[in-house]
């Protein structure tokens, strides 16, 4: 991707939490975000794929300064906001919003969902009269699939599905530049589930916004994204678009997440040869040295235990980036 | 030869404080002996309850009416003493949420000897034995000093290898496993999913398993049933659910899953609406809301279960779809 600006630039992102020992134990640091750098375009989905611990939540909530980096810059249209007050960041919101994983428990339950849908509106064009704020918000209820009756319901009288809705609708209102949406499918059924993602997918060629699609499922990222990022413990294993990571994934983290990754087809299934990573995670308060996959690596040498590998192209298209010793 | 399992229009029902909610009505199937039986459905659909109910497990304000015969004897109504001495022992199950399913302050040889000691009658020595030689065969690293650790010392892919370990290791005849990589990340999922291969390749248990997720029976199981709404709308051999499904609500779930192997940007034909409420079903079919090929028929009276080919039973009014996809009335 050459040529358009980022609209998004993170580079070196460290967050790092105090985790308190018991008695006089030294305060240890637990190192969810360690050093982790991506661009994102405007109007292009950037999916980030990992498992529980690989601070792929972290990532997304830094980027809206919902948490604060440790280290690094957050680049918002040439400007580092890295570390802006809640006062300082209030413009940006405007322009960048965020969808949460279960959408009943990000919904307050005492507001309608017109109210619900009017808040960003509230706070940002407070001098819209009544009618023109009801009318916004049956726009968006239109858009994302909401009948504009429903307009004064609460949470609990909407599905799952419809309430993911109302989150779109209070995230897309302002007409942002970026969403940041974090697993907005997971906590949904099969059947919902294709319909959010084909929604999303619809706004987005609509109003152009820019995506950064965070989610552990694979194959969803890859069916939203232009460009895939992997994360591992904290860290970027590897970044290409979402084509060539399926076809031609270089990091061994990759390809086993790939191998891993349950294809409803029982052909394919039952000749597969599964790559098994054996055991878990490990603990992000104790990574490995070196690279912090090679524990689970099933090529790792004595190199990956001194050495972190950088993120480079390493011999492969200049925007396919991976952080190997022996990338293949 | 009879069946493992029979179930015969069994029906569950919850009594609620908003009404009753019927969360399974009237289904009937079989599982063979050395059969994997997959169960899919999304939430509410009845998938879990099924089988809570063989197990005697519902909860309080749920009554299971109909019958579940284990190899002959009714379950549905049977003593409590004699349900324990078949559950546990010949028939088990496996949950979906290893960190719960564990006793916390039970090392977990003691939670593995227990039912040996209770069903078989065991010494405790040798039901050590036992326990130690099921933890390596669930492929727990260094099972001789992990045998005496408690359940927060093992991560979330262990506990739910024990959790296995504990269920086959009275060697029962029938397996349920209730969503067990569910809760997993993906690549401990894979792990669990290999090691129920395995299992199911090693000997002629019965393995009933119960998932949302269609790519994790698509590569265990042998028979697939469809369930919607508390009853079976497809059953089939697993290829032919896959690449022919003929219920509508079967070909949109097979059509709403992203796929690794089809790298196009092909978009998902998702299926409109959702699940209709449980307390108010329609007369009539209970997806007609959300089916694209609805006629009068489907409205007026409720499709049952019949069989159109050799192993194949869809609970539709439609004919079926030939192989261009098109719909047959």
């Amino acid at each position: 991707m050459s040529g358009p600006e980022p609209i998004l630039s993170i580079k070196d992102l460290k967050l790092h939490f105090p985790v308190r020992g018991r008695g006089f134990g030294a305060t240890r640091w637990l190192k969810a975000v360690d050093g982790v750098s991506f661009d994102v375009f405007p109007s292009e989905t950037l999916g980030i794929v990992g498992e529980s611990g690989s601070g792929k939540s972290t990532v997304g909530r830094a980027v809206l300064q919902l948490l604060k980096p440790t280290a690094g810059r957050v680049v918002w249209l040439g400007e580092n906001i890295a570390g802006f007050s809640r006062a300082k960041m209030k413009p940006y919101r405007r322009q960048m919003q965020i969808v949460f994983q279960d959408p009943l428990a990000s919904l307050n339950p005492r507001m309608t969902a017109g109210d619900i849908i009017a808040e960003p509106l509230d706070t940002f064009e407070p001098n819209l009269s009544a009618g023109d704020r009801k009318k916004r918000v049956q726009e968006i209820m239109d858009k994302v699939g909401l009948l504009p009756q429903m307009i004064n319901r609460y949470p609990h009288e909407f599905s799952g599905g419809q309430n993911q809705r109302i989150g779109i609708a209070r995230a897309m209102i302002l007409k942002p530049k970026l969403i940041v949406a974090d697993e907005p499918v997971s906590s949904l059924d099969v059947s919902i589930r294709a319909q959010i993602i084909n929604l999303l997918a619809d706004l987005q060629a609509e109003m152009g916004v820019a995506l950064i699609f965070i989610s552990h499922d694979l194959a969803v990222v890859r069916h939203v994204s232009h460009r895939v990022l992997v994360l591992y413990l904290g860290k970027v294993m590897e970044l290409a678009e979402s084509s060539v990571l399926l076809s031609k994934p270089r990091h061994p983290y990759t390809q086993a997440l790939l191998s891993a990754a349950p294809v409803p087809d029982p052909e394919i299934e039952r000749g597969k040869k599964r790559i098994l990573l054996e055991g878990d995670l490990p603990s992000p308060l104790n990574p490995p040295s070196g690279c912090v996959f090679r524990t689970r690596c099933p090529i790792a040498q004595a190199i990956c235990a001194k050495e972190v590998p950088a993120l480079e192209p390493r011999g492969g298209a200049s925007d396919h980036v991976v952080a190997c010793h022996f990338p293949s | 030869m009879t069946p493992i399992l029979s179930v015969k229009d069994m029906s569950v029902r919850f009594s609620t404080p908003e009404g009753p909610v019927s969360a399974v009505s009237g289904v009937s199937f079989d599982v063979a002996k050395g059969e994997c039986v997959g169960i899919v459905g999304e939430s509410g659909s009845g998938k879990s309850q099924t089988f809570m109910s063989v197990m005697g497990l519902l909860a309080t304000n749920g009554k299971a009416t109909g019958s579940a015969k284990f190899k002959g004897e009714e379950l549905v109504g049977m003593k409590i003493d004699k349900l324990n001495k078949i559950r546990g022992s010949k028939m088990t199950m496996i949950f979906q949420d290893p960190m719960t399913s564990l006793t916390p302050h039970l090392k977990i040889s003691r939670q593995l000897t227990e039912v040996l000691v209770l069903h078989k009658g065991m010494s405790e020595r040798d039901a050590r034995a036992k326990a130690l030689q099921m933890l390596e065969r669930v492929k727990i690293p260094d099972a001789k000093r992990r045998l005496d650790e408690y359940p927060h010392e093992f991560s979330g892919g262990m506990r739910q290898r024990v959790m296995i370990a504990m269920a086959l290791i009275c060697e029962p005849e029938l397996l349920i496993a209730d969503e067990p990589s569910t809760a997993l990340d993906v690549t401990v999922q894979a792990q669990i999913l290999e090691l129920m291969q395995e299992l199911r390749a090693q000997g002629d248990m019965s393995i009933v398993m119960i998932t949302h997720d269609l790519g994790v029976v698509a590569g265990l199981c042998n028979r697939v049933m469809v369930m919607y709404a508390g009853e079976f709308c497809e059953t089939g051999h697993v290829d032919q659910i896959f690449h022919d499904p003929q219920h509508p609500y079967t070909r949109g779930l097979v059509g709403s899953i992203p796929r690794l192997d089809r790298p196009g940007e092909e978009r998902l034909t998702a299926i409109r609406g959702q699940p209709p409420n449980l307390q108010h079903l329609p007369k009539g079919c209970t997806f007609q809301e959300r089916c694209d090929f609805v006629f009068d028929r489907c409205i007026a009276e409720r499709p049952k279960l019949t069989g159109f080919a050799e192993g194949r039973g869809k609970a539709c009014h439609l004919k079926g779809f030939d192989a261009k996809h098109e719909v047959i009335r």
